[in-house]
């Protein structure tokens, strides 16, 4: 059955290691729903954190081939409940509407704030889980939105302890970050 | 929470890497370093084609010819597929280099069969200065961005003191746990300057752990299903031959009196003639070996990765047995067949722990069923295909006097069609790693290169070449480099006018809509000839046997062109796709 699923890839600092990871879901014709990448706690060290919709058994196998990639530690499927993640979104709303006396309430009810106003828009910041996050774009439209934004998944899995502690251990070791940069 | 997945699995501490080689006094070039490497890797054979952007490289060769065996192949195709075949027989790494642009993509069909097959490569290409990268230059490629999925690994380097490192880590990646090509690419400028050399093997690194710890509690499970079995039965794959665990293979079927039967890349692994091999698998493979897999009870399966064209319809592939998976690729388990127990390991550290526990067994009923199954195939294929009275000749009857005559140690390089089908049936290989063919890829044109590559690996044995006619036409010119550097290679065209196994399925499955199947062909001791190599042609079933001595007694290269049945076909047959319960004998 699809479902979302989060997947976690730990890899080394390369060029090119987002194309090695993703041309492995096009083979399998899994389409990627959102991405982010940064480094972790471990310097050159990093974590891609990818959402798609695909059956478990098949996302295994794509697994199976991520971790075969030289430059990858680990790569692991979670289900929703294995893992506390959070996305952000910004709305870019136009100035005028800042009249309407509801918008006060909508930031306050969905524990939103404005980063930034100018004479023409703000801009409102709202993390939160993709579904609170769209509800919030359709409670804005009303007020004359004029842009959305809105980041990939950020994740930390519940049982990784003893995965982190095994990669803090890497960062005694030389690293394969092979940056052939002229 | 499945375990596997809070265990560390990849990180294994070693010692520090040993310091290799000589370094010279003076900062040297980037291509010279690239010399100096492959010489401190133990590289004594080079194909390669010389171009623009890898120029440097080749001056620097120059200076040590005295070291490095530099063969000048026709085309970039014909070195990868040679140094396969040289990597194949020798058990070294195969090195190719090859210039920027359409030099790299020429790579691109022998890596990607190098990568299905598990073959150790190391492509060396050179690329357009590191300043140019990215501008549509000359012979400018993305040969990273191409090679990404059929490669173990790439590299760009754009410093020249960056090559050592590269190429150490090159050589690790390609030889170790499942091999692999890799490809380097050298930009023009990271050739010419300078650098210091200093060569340090690779011997470690943090994210890939190529050997697997063997779990102890993985072969209890493995030894306690063997032992429990009644109808227990081995697939032996690529993975025996590669691990070089062919002893160790034997030992436990002989312990537990266990038939062995063979995929196509594990041809060779076990003697045709040993009493407890059974033949061999696959689409076109033996009858017996194919339905006795939805018959046995513990399917033990070493180092193969359940091709579609062993498994047929996955969904009725033995599933009435148990199966065991012997594989050091983690990937491949649970990929196609599902695992009841599962050794993620080296073949032959597998089977060293396994013998021990191992009780021996008697198993005469199950293997005496072997033998019946044999029998009817018998009747109704092989033994028209092997002694014919009448007819034209017969692809069979042409393999087994090579077989006769080499007494199965030859080393036989297969390229692919019917032609593969049959060699691959009915040659007795008696010698690990005499059978060199395109497996994964089914890469026509494969044979004729990849037996040179066979030939420079293993100077000593004869290496025969079995081609169609339709393949030959596909890499003919590496003709020119048996002639220049004098590899004494057999080649042996079987004609049948037809591209012969898609003419097969077009009968069997196209209603004999014969669409761009059959082959006006040229005089191919002529072509022969013109490159200086002798030849012969036989129509005639008197000649035939004169001819293979003929062929085998000349020495140097010889091509022996064999005008077979224009329209035979390969039985057995599992159609494509269909239960290996729907094997056809006729």
């Amino acid at each position: 059955m699809q479902k979302e699923y989060t997947v976690t890839v730990y890899t080394e600092d390369r060029i090119g290691i987002t194309n090695r990871i993703t041309v492995i879901f096009t083979r399998r014709g899994i389409n990627i729903t959102s991405l982010t990448t940064a480094e972790t706690e471990i310097p050159g060290v990093y974590k891609f954190i990818i959402t798609v919709m695909s059956e478990r058994e098949k996302l295994e196998k794509v697994v199976g081939q991520i971790e075969k990639l030289i430059e990858i530690h680990r790569a692991f499927v979670h289900e929703e409940d294995e893992v506390v993640y959070q996305e952000l979104a910004l709305y870019k709303i136009s100035t005028k509407s800042l009249h309407n006396g509801n918008i006060e309430k909508l930031i306050r009810d969905n524990n939103a704030r404005i980063l930034t106003i100018t004479a023409d828009y703000f801009v409102i910041e709202k993390t939160g889980h993709q579904q609170e996050l769209i509800a919030m774009l359709k409670k804005l439209e009303p007020y004359g939105l004029i842009e959305y934004s809105k980041s990939g998944r950020v994740a930390i899995v519940k049982w990784s302890r003893r995965f982190h502690d095994h990669l803090k251990e890497l960062a005694a070791k030389e690293a394969d970050n092979f940056k052939a940069i002229s | 929470m499945q375990q596997k997945d809070v265990l560390p699995m990849k990180a294994k501490p070693v010692d520090e890497p040993t310091p290799v080689a000589s370094a010279p006094l003076q900062p040297i070039t980037g291509a010279e370093a690239v010399i100096r490497s492959l010489i401190a890797e133990g590289v004594e054979t080079i194909f390669g084609y010389p171009g623009g952007a890898i120029m440097p490289i080749y001056d620097a060769l120059y200076d040590f010819q005295d070291q490095v065996h530099h063969i000048l192949v026709r085309h970039e195709q014909g070195a990868t597929h040679a140094a396969q075949g040289y990597a194949r027989t020798s058990g070294k790494v195969g090195v190719v280099f090859a210039t920027s642009g359409p030099g790299a993509t020429n790579l691109v069909t022998g890596l990607a069969d190098a990568h299905m097959d598990s073959t150790p490569m190391v492509c060396i290409t050179g690329q357009v200065a590191a300043a140019l990268l990215g501008t549509d230059a000359f012979q400018e490629t993305d040969v990273i961005g191409i090679t990404m999925p059929i490669t173990k690994w790439n590299i760009q380097v754009t410093r020249p003191e960056d090559i050592p490192g590269a190429i150490a880590k090159a050589f690790y990646i390609a030889r170790n746990g499942r091999p692999g090509p890799v490809l380097v690419d050298i930009t023009k400028n990271a050739q010419v300057a300078k650098c210091d050399f200093q060569y340090q093997k690779c011997e470690y690194i943090r994210s890939y752990r190529p050997v697997p710890a063997l779990q102890e509690d993985q072969v209890e499970a493995a030894a306690a299903l063997i032992n429990s079995a009644k109808k227990p039965y081995i697939l032996c794959g690529h993975g025996v031959l590669i691990a070089n665990a062919e002893k160790e293979l034997i030992a436990l079927a002989e312990k537990a009196q266990i038939p062995i039967a063979s995929t196509l890349l594990g041809l060779s692994a076990v003697p045709v003639d040993h009493p407890l091999y059974v033949g061999y698998l696959g689409m076109h493979g033996n009858y017996a070996p194919n339905i006795k897999t939805n018959e046995c009870d513990v399917l033990i399966a070493v180092g193969m990765r359940f091709d579609d064209r062993i498994t047929g319809d996955v969904s009725t592939y033995a599933s009435q047995a148990k199966v065991l998976h012997i594989e050091i690729d983690a990937a491949e388990i649970n990929k196609i067949i599902k695992a009841d127990v599962a050794v993620h390991a080296d073949a032959k550290a597998a089977l060293q722990a396994l013998l021990p526990k191992i009780q021996p067994q008697q198993h005469d009923e199950w293997l005496q069923g072997f033998k019946e199954a044999d029998r009817m195939e018998e009747e109704k294929v092989t033994r028209h295909e092997l002694y014919p009275t009448e007819g034209g000749l017969k692809m069979a009857e042409v393999i087994r006097l090579i077989s006769e005559k080499t007494g199965g140690h030859a080393v036989l390089v297969t390229d692919v069609g019917q032609h593969q089908m049959i060699a691959s049936r009915y040659y007795r290989f008696q010698d690990p790693n005499t059978n060199i063919t395109s497996g994964g890829m089914g890469t026509m044109g494969f044979a004729l290169p990849a037996a040179m590559g066979a030939k420079v690996g293993t100077p000593e044995k004869e290496v025969v070449a079995i081609i169609g006619d339709g393949c030959f036409q596909m890499t003919l010119q590496e003709l020119g480099t048996i002639y220049q550097s004098e590899i004494g290679v057999k080649i042996v065209i079987l004609n049948n006018n037809f591209l012969g196994m898609v003419r097969q399925w077009q009968q069997l499955f196209f209603d004999k809509r014969y669409s761009s199947t059959e082959m006006i062909n040229p005089d191919f001791v002529q072509i022969a000839k013109g490159f200086y190599v002798p030849g012969r042609k036989v129509t005639d079933r008197a000649e035939i046997s004169a001819a293979v001595d003929e062929m085998l007694q000349h020495k140097g290269a010889y091509l022996l062109e064999v005008v077979v049945e224009k329209e035979d076909n390969v039985f057995p047959m599992v159609p494509a796709g269909a239960p290996i319960a729907n094997i056809r004998l006729e």
